[in-house]
């Protein structure tokens, strides 16, 4: 696991704060590597912008901070607009497919989307769609043991909500699996119907 | 002695900083805090209060921080180890009773999760701009022990560290943690309750009769009773005897006040510990401390590849201040490069220790933010010319 540098971003409720807990847990706790986890949220307990940085590394992290992310998740417009130009050339950008318009892609990214929050409601709870995120980055990024991050989602969660967590998890990472087979590319998108006065 | 397991969260965790040095404090036996909230700090006392009633203990939220700070030392005196936890705005509030703590050498923890300042400044972001409060910012003559953690499993490892010399010396120790440390998240070990020593209360072994509550028997450090034991005792800000009585004449404030700095001073070897590497051939220190060492490791990994000679003084004791290691080196080296979040703290105590043999140059920045390890880098690779 070389250094990589990854921001989680999203709104308040999304689980993004728990999406890079669980990450970093998997990565410094079930594997034998570092992790350094920092967060920014504004005052609002939902709705509001909420990011997470979380630095991996198989040597301890020193800076603990994101400079140019080699990887970024990215659950709202909001956090799109804000932080999708931090993202280094090259780097992967996993989206929300059904809350995040990607547009005027410059640096050439490659883009991995999954309607996770749809997932989630088909699972009966939309609040496990970080956990559909996350099993979905698990198998993209191919950067942790599918088995880490699995013990990591069972361990932070409450135990009433683990195996929901964890048929969340398969969810996103057997979709993971099947458009890592096809290849990034451009989300596909329907643009919202504008209304002309 | 052994910690109480009781207290002790044994385990592999993913915790803050704020939640590792409230596990610590738990491990090191603390059954009471006072507290005011305030950001960055509050994660602790949050926790504390969470987790302290299933262990047998209190917390308690003051009205202000005044409040807080008293509170604790009379549950100190009540024989329980306290502390409390606060940030700048807080911390300034604290001062009077710090110095109470220090004149009637009640043992406790201040822990200060510093944020930019002056005044309510930068609630949400890092600066370590308190350190020369933590050592000054109560009137009169004292000394206290200043500890500063770079990690989250320091806040664990270094707040048992700060409760056991607080009470192995009787004095307020400041736990200066900075906004990043305390809310960045990482792995932190916490090992078994056997293997964490914890010092107890220095409690008197003499009889009622016998006993003088500020009588000290060669190490400086007098015995304690508490209330409620039959032991009399009096405990004042006011310059005080042996027992406890106040005594305002100019010979007793010498024995008092000096005594009071010499416990401390005397011991400054022993309780200063630090971080060195690769001094003995280095041309450039860097002195950090706290998050700022964490940047400034990279800067010297950067300099290094570059072929210069850099070695690392890392504080983990900031009071007392290691003058004695800073200027042993002074002979040695070109220059001393003091990166720090604000405008020049620590970086006096270096020159002063330095005492004009080499170059000391100060990495200011006034919080908000770290630096960039570049920024450290070019000062090290100008002081190295």
């Amino acid at each position: 696991m070389r250094l990589t540098e990854i921001r989680i971003a999203g709104f308040g409720g999304q689980g993004v704060i728990l999406s890079a807990i669980v990450l970093g847990k998997a990565a410094s706790i079930y594997e034998n590597g570092f992790a350094t986890m920092t967060q920014n949220f504004g005052p609002e307990a939902r709705g509001g912008a909420c990011s997470a940085q979380l630095v991996v590394s198989d040597s301890p992290v020193l800076y603990p901070y994101t400079t140019r992310p080699d990887i970024m998740v990215i659950m709202s417009q909001e956090a799109y607009n804000r932080f999708a130009p931090e993202l280094k050339p090259g780097g992967m950008l996993i989206i929300e497919e059904d809350l995040v318009r990607v547009d005027d892609l410059k640096g050439d990214p490659r883009v991995y989307a999954i309607p996770a929050t749809r997932f989630a409601e088909e699972l009966g709870k939309r609040m496990v769609l970080n956990s559909v995120m996350v099993g979905f980055f698990t198998a993209v990024t191919e950067l942790l043991r599918a088995n880490a991050v699995r013990r990591a989602v069972a361990d932070s969660v409450p135990p009433s909500f683990r195996d929901l967590n964890l048929r969340a998890f398969e969810r996103g990472y057997e979709y993971g699996v099947e458009v890592l087979a096809k290849g990034p590319s451009r989300p596909h998108w329907e643009p919202l119907a504008v209304t002309e006065e | 002695m052994k910690a109480d397991p009781h207290g002790v969260l044994t385990g592999t965790h993913f915790i803050d900083g704020d939640h590792a040095c409230c596990e610590g404090a738990l491990a090191a036996g603390a059954r009471f805090a006072a507290g005011y909230p305030i950001t960055p700090s509050t994660e602790v006392v949050e926790r504390f209060a969470a987790r302290v009633p299933t262990v047998g203990g209190t917390f308690i939220q003051m009205e202000d921080e005044l409040a807080a700070s008293i509170t604790l030392q009379g549950a100190v005196w009540g024989g329980a180890k306290a502390f409390t936890v606060t940030s700048g705005p807080g911390f300034s509030l604290m001062m009077e009773h710090i110095g109470y703590a220090a004149m009637t050498e009640t043992p406790c923890v201040f822990v200060d999760v510093q944020r930019g300042g002056p005044s309510t400044g930068l609630p949400t972001l890092p600066a370590q701009a308190d350190m020369m409060q933590a050592r000054w910012g109560s009137h009169g003559d004292y000394e206290i022990i200043a500890l500063c953690p770079n990690s989250p499993q320091e806040c664990f490892d270094l707040t048992i560290k700060a409760f056991n010399l607080a009470e192995e010396f009787r004095v307020p120790v400041m736990f200066m943690m900075d906004e990043v440390v305390g809310h960045m998240t990482e792995k932190v070990v916490i090992p078994p309750a056997e293997q964490i020593e914890v010092v107890p209360r220095k409690h008197t072994h003499k009889s009622i009769q016998d006993y003088l509550p500020y009588g000290t028997n060669g190490d400086m450090v007098p015995e304690m009773a508490h209330a409620g034991e039959g032991y009399k005792f009096h405990v004042t800000g006011l310059t005080h005897d042996e027992r406890g009585y106040p005594n305002m004449t100019p010979q007793m404030q010498d024995k008092l006040v000096k005594r009071l700095q010499n416990k401390i001073r005397t011991a400054a070897d022993r309780i200063c510990i630090f971080e060195q590497d690769r001094l003995e051939s280095a041309e450039v220190v860097v002195v950090s401390y706290g998050i700022t060492s964490r940047v400034a490791q990279r800067a010297i990994d950067l300099a290094r590849d570059r072929g210069l000679r850099v070695g690392k003084l890392r504080l983990i004791t900031a009071w007392p201040f290691p003058a004695k290691k800073i200027a042993e080196l002074a002979s040695q080296v070109k220059a001393f490069v003091v990166p720090e979040l604000n405008l020049g703290q620590m970086v006096r105590e270096v020159e002063r220790a330095v005492a004009g043999l080499a170059k000391t140059v100060a990495v200011s920045h006034a919080g908000g933010g770290v630096h960039s390890p570049d920024e450290i880098l070019n000062t090290i690779v100008e002081a190295s010319r």
